[in-house]
């Protein structure tokens, strides 16, 4: 062996504790502490009773575990005048996200393409424009906003506030298409220009095929950033449509009674289940994205 | 002769970039054109221009007598080959080579032959059902070169079609390309910037610098005449070895600005020289012998050798003529040794002089 070890050959020999991987290791576990700690307690906190919840150790295991503070949040709970939980905002929730994610992402890879590949005049102004959009607060803009919904008589509609989603999705989505179209070989539009596919054509059959991976990024953004809204909803959406966000606040800010810790930590948790399966799903899909040029240029 | 493609008087700028200058250009129906010429000088750009990929900003271009100046890609009668393959990587190579003819609406029967013929003259039948990343260079080069043929166009554009590829590869496809010509009999125009490509398959080579044609001419006459200093200089490897001095016509002789002097009697001037010019003659490597093929020349000189670089099929030496490093090239089997004095001689006639001031052929 101490031969060995003096005649260097082969793979070299990396030792598995190096100073570096130490701390690498120990940051990444404490940070994971940091974050799943709130979680732990979420999760024990859902699972006991009541009483249980409201008399013992919060950090403390369930002594009799129960579901029913779940059923409680997703079909009874109340949300101020009504007891229904938490299943209507979940489908008001949907109703807003599933458009607006795909309207937006659908608009937003299409000025991408055009942006990069069928530069018209002022198509630079055009980009700077929309970036500088990005930048501006947009509580600035609400109560604008609320007056051109209410002139376009989509105040208070489903329709209104997944057309407020797709407008604010725009300028970031449309970055993030931009770089990643302007990665790919320019020669390949050429190509498909001399071959006589046009403005659609090329983009069905030879751009989208070649970006699933920032398509994904584009949807996860937008899931997430949609499903997790909650000013644009409680402002454009109307009473009716409430997404899931509103109710949840509703619930665990609800002033009668006692307070249900062990239903609101439930209803929580309800709420950042899709993101979180959405991430889990997909986080494949998002890392490769992000290194596929969607961060380049 | 029937003319294929006809450039008028184009230019191209961006923004205040002028990139191609009033250029024109004929080229015959069948005839395989090379533009040469540094990075940066414009060929892609003349090639976009021709290809409809880029808009022009002043001229017209005429493909096979039509004017097409603002027709669309598809509508000129052209294929094209990028460099960089430029395959669309999620099709196989078989939709690939199909793609221009199933967006045109062709009937399936006739693609299928298309493509067939293709593959078959390209020979990447057992390629068909392979996407692109599965394909070495070679092959994917042969596919992108396919693409265009399937079209069945009268003009091809390549741009450094072999630029990506290694050294034996590139040799090896530019006999196929030369091939494909003979059979085909299409106007081809070919960019690249290595010579040997340039020389080997051009019937005409248009040297191109800063968006205007310096030279066109056949590769003969490029490398033997070249019209001024440029072309000499861009042509040849190792490059041409240049001599300053003063051409004084009453006497036939060039004097180098050492005092060195050069009869140039055999020399054919282009034009008549009246009175002493200030000039810079010009002589290839190969075209300066050695021993007793030097004696009987116009010009001899005993030089020491300073370095020898052997090359295999011959070996370069590095002199001085004049206080000017010169090469030459001599036969492998011939010993010389750094250091060594010996007879060297050439004769004008086979050399260029230019003017120092126009940098023109005389
Ligand atoms: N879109 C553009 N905007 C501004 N300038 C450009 C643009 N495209 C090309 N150029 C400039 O035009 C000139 C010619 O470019 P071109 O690509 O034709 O060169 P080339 O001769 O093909 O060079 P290479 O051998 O490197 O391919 C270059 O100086 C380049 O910087
Ligand atoms: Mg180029």
């Amino acid at each position: 062996m101490a031969v060995d070890t003096l005649e260097p050959r082969g793979m070299r020999p990396r030792p598995f504790f190096t100073p570096r991987k130490i701390i690498i290791y120990s940051l990444l576990f404490f940070i994971s502490v940091y974050y799943l700690f709130p979680m732990y307690v979420m999760i024990v906190t859902s699972l006991k009773s009541l009483d249980e919840a409201r008399g013992g150790n919060i950090f403390a295991l369930p002594i009799k575990v129960t579901f029913d503070p779940w059923f409680k949040a997703w079909d009874t709970a109340c949300t101020g005048l009504y007891c229904e939980g938490l299943k209507v905002g979940f489908l008001n929730s949907m109703k807003i996200t599933i458009p607006s994610v795909i309207v937006s992402v659908l608009i937003a890879s299409i000025n991408g393409y055009a942006l990069v590949n069928w530069r018209f005049k002022g198509s630079e102004v055009f980009f700077v424009i929309l970036l500088f959009g990005s930048f501006i607060p947009y509580q600035v803009m609400l109560y604008p906003l609320v007056i051109i919904l209410r002139e376009l008589h989509m105040f208070s509609t489903l329709q209104g506030v997944i057309l407020i989603h797709t407008v604010f999705g725009m300028p970031i989505l449309t970055l993030l298409f931009r770089n990643y179209f302007a990665s790919l070989p320019p020669e390949l539009f050429k190509a498909a220009r001399v071959d006589g596919a046009g403005f659609w054509r090329i983009f069905i059959q030879i751009m989208v095929p070649m970006s699933l991976p920032i398509f994904v990024v584009a949807m996860i953004l937008q899931i997430t950033g949609i499903w997790n809204d909650f000013l644009f909803g409680v402002i454009f959406a109307g009473n009716q449509n409430y997404p899931m966000t509103v109710q949840l606040n509703n619930i665990v800010n609800s002033t009668q009674g006692v307070k249900e810790y062990n239903v609101n930590m439930a209803a929580t948790i309800l709420t950042g289940l899709v993101p979180l399966a959405v991430y889990f799903i997909s986080g494949k899909w998002f890392v490769r994205g992000i290194a596929a040029g969607a961060v380049k240029g | 002769m029937e003319s294929s493609v006809s450039i008028r008087d184009l230019s191209l700028d961006f923004g205040s970039v002028k990139v191609l200058q009033s250029l024109d250009l004929e080229v015959a129906k069948g005839e395989f054109i090379v533009l040469l010429g540094p990075s940066g000088c414009g060929k892609s750009t003349l090639l976009n221009c021709i290809a409809g990929l880029l808009d022009v900003s002043e001229g017209q271009i005429f493909i096979g007598g039509k004017n097409v100046t603002w027709a669309e890609p598809k509508d000129r009668g052209i294929g094209m080959v990028f460099q960089s393959y430029a395959l669309y990587p999620q099709m196989t190579v078989e939709r690939n080579l199909s793609f221009g003819l199933r967006v045109s609406g062709m009937p399936k029967a006739e693609i299928e032959q298309r493509v067939n013929r293709a593959a078959e003259i390209l020979q990447i039948q057992p390629l068909l059902g392979r996407k692109p990343a599965n394909l070495s260079g070679g092959q994917r080069q042969r596919v992108a070169i396919g693409r265009a043929l399937v079209r069945d166009v009268d003009v091809f554009l390549f741009d450094e079609p072999l630029s990506n590829l290694d050294a034996k590869l590139r040799s090896d496809l530019r006999v196929e390309i030369k091939r494909l010509h003979h059979r085909l009999k299409n106007t081809m125009i070919y960019v690249t910037h290595d010579q040997i490509e340039a020389l080997t398959l051009a019937d005409r080579i248009a040297i191109m610098k800063n968006g205007t044609i310096q030279q066109l001419a056949d590769p003969h006459t490029i490398y033997n005449r070249p019209v001024n200093l440029y072309v000499a200089g861009f042509i040849g490897s190792p490059s041409m070895n240049f001599l300053e001095g003063t051409l004084n016509p009453a006497n036939q002789t060039f004097v180098a600005d050492d005092g060195t002097v050069v009869p140039v009697g055999t020399y054919a001037f282009e034009t008549p020289v009246s009175g002493s010019t200030k000039a810079v003659l010009g002589v290839r490597p190969e075209h300066i012998l050695i021993g007793e093929d030097a004696k009987s020349k116009p010009f001899t000189q005993e030089v020491e050798i300073e370095i020898v670089e052997p090359m295999g099929s011959d070996t370069l030496a590095w002199t001085k003529i004049a206080g000017k490093a010169v090469t030459f090239r001599c036969d492998s089997d011939v010993v010389i040794t750094s250091g060594q004095k010996i007879l060297i001689g050439f004769d004008p006639a086979r050399g260029s002089i230019f003017n120092a001031e126009t940098t023109n052929r005389i």
